[in-house]
């Protein structure tokens, strides 16, 4: 197997053309050539633990602040708003709420760990798995900001007077950046790492 | 049908042209370029990573679904989006006073961000790809900073959020239930053919051969 690396090419990950490995920016599309791996897990470290971080209090504050004539002032935390939809039976969109927000969320957190920490220790037959895993990663990650458009729809609509009314809460943006910070750890994670790592060839 | 890349090496050449190589953005795979008909489809011979997969007239189609999202989201903006009413009380919102619902205090760079995700992201990618492909609708050779724009209109794609904003509108619209009717204005609508559109255009561009049809010939 040649790759671009052991040629001692870059490749530009945006639109395939290999350059000599010096050269920093692709001279077709601009895209930035991207040739030390080193640096691109310490970034998915670092968005990674401040995607953990903000996950915290993106839970603990309330996320949804709903005052009605019915049921008073509740404020509902995202698992909150979960146990809410189940109790009104709409199991299956208390479902797409679980997986966004928790689910999708937490096991990113994981599954880039792992990825990360295991690399080099791969052997070559699952290494199509971890490449898969990657990417349903990097594609899922997006979804998990429903909530907080969820959040965005409800306060500008329901505004009810002293009927009903929603305000949005603090966790909304400590769960934004959240997903903002994951998604980069996802997106900073260098796919050839995978398939290069105990190739010797990392250097 | 599957086409699968010849490994560069593989084939005894010594030193092609650094222009007749590719190199997969997944596992960094040298590989010959191969010119491939429409209906083909190559995939990296080590990662199957899709590579190629020209389709007919893309750039034509490309742009029309771009106008068309544009034109979309002017109707989304303008138009009121949904509307509630209960006991009497109505209350109409639009996608400004959506993103808008975070301009409390220190929620309000959240409002920026919904504004970026659903709206202006959106924008900004189908303007970038109308002005890749334009010029080849008219035979003309692309702009100079064209694959600058095509690569950027890529790059954005995760960050443009309209389809995730839909499947929260639905969500929403749960979430309300037997509190309140909720009734969906011009805007919803625009807003979900917008999703269908950018959909499409996104299916289509999601091709290398393109690179190739915006070389600018110098
Ligand atoms: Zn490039
Ligand atoms: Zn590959």
């Amino acid at each position: 197997m040649l790759t671009a690396r052991r040629a001692g090419l870059v490749g530009c990950r945006s639109c395939g053309r290999v350059w000599p490995r010096q050269q920093r920016h692709c001279g077709r599309c601009g895209g930035h050539l991207d040739d030390d791996r080193g640096a691109s897990l310490q970034r998915v470290w670092a968005w990674l633990i401040a995607g953990v971080i903000f996950y915290v209090p993106a839970n603990l504050y309330p996320m949804l602040d709903t005052a009605s004539l019915l049921t008073g002032d509740v404020r509902n935390t995202i698992v909150g708003g979960v146990i809410e939809l189940v109790h009104a039976h709409d199991y299956g969109v208390a479902a797409i709420v679980f997986a966004a927000s928790v689910v999708v969320p937490i096991t990113k957190f994981l599954a880039i760990a792992q990825l990360a920490l295991t690399l080099g220790r791969v052997r070559p037959w699952r290494r199509h798995r971890r490449h898969r895993m990657l990417a349903v990663v990097d594609f899922i990650g997006r979804w998990s900001m429903i909530d907080v458009f969820v959040v965005a729809i409800l306060s500008s609509l329901v505004q009810l007077g002293s009927l009903a009314q929603v305000h949005p809460g603090p966790a909304a943006i400590f769960f934004a950046l959240s997903v903002v910070f994951t998604m980069l750890a996802a997106q900073a994670f260098d796919p050839r790492l995978i398939w290069e790592r105990d190739e010797a060839e990392a250097a | 049908m599957d086409a699968g890349l010849t490994a560069a090496g593989t084939t005894g050449r010594i030193a092609p042209a650094l222009d007749g190589l590719i190199a997969c953005p997944e596992c960094d795979l040298l590989m010959s370029r191969q010119v491939l008909g429409a209906g083909q489809q190559a995939r990296c011979s080590r990662c199957h990573h899709p590579l190629y997969r020209p389709r007919p007239e893309a750039a034509v189609k490309i742009v029309a679904l771009a106008l068309t999202a544009g034109i979309l989201m002017v109707g989304a903006l303008f138009f009121p989006f949904l509307s509630i009413s209960a006991a009497g009380e109505t209350h109409e919102s639009s996608i400004f006073s959506t993103a808008l619902a975070y301009s409390e205090g220190y929620l309000a760079p959240l409002a920026v961000a919904v504004m970026l995700l659903i709206v202006l992201l959106p924008v900004f990618r189908v303007g970038a790809l109308i002005f890749a492909f334009g010029p080849l609708l008219a035979g003309r050779t692309p702009y100079r900073h064209a694959q600058i724009a095509f690569r950027l209109a890529r790059h954005l794609r995760p960050w443009a959020m309209a389809e995730v904003f839909m499947i929260g509108t639905i969500v929403s619209l749960v979430k309300i239930g037997g509190l309140a009717s909720v009734s969906f204005g011009p805007a919803f609508w625009a807003f979900a053919a917008l999703v269908l559109a950018v959909g499409v255009m996104d299916n289509l561009s999601n091709d290398w051969t393109i690179w190739d049809a915006l070389e600018t010939t110098r």
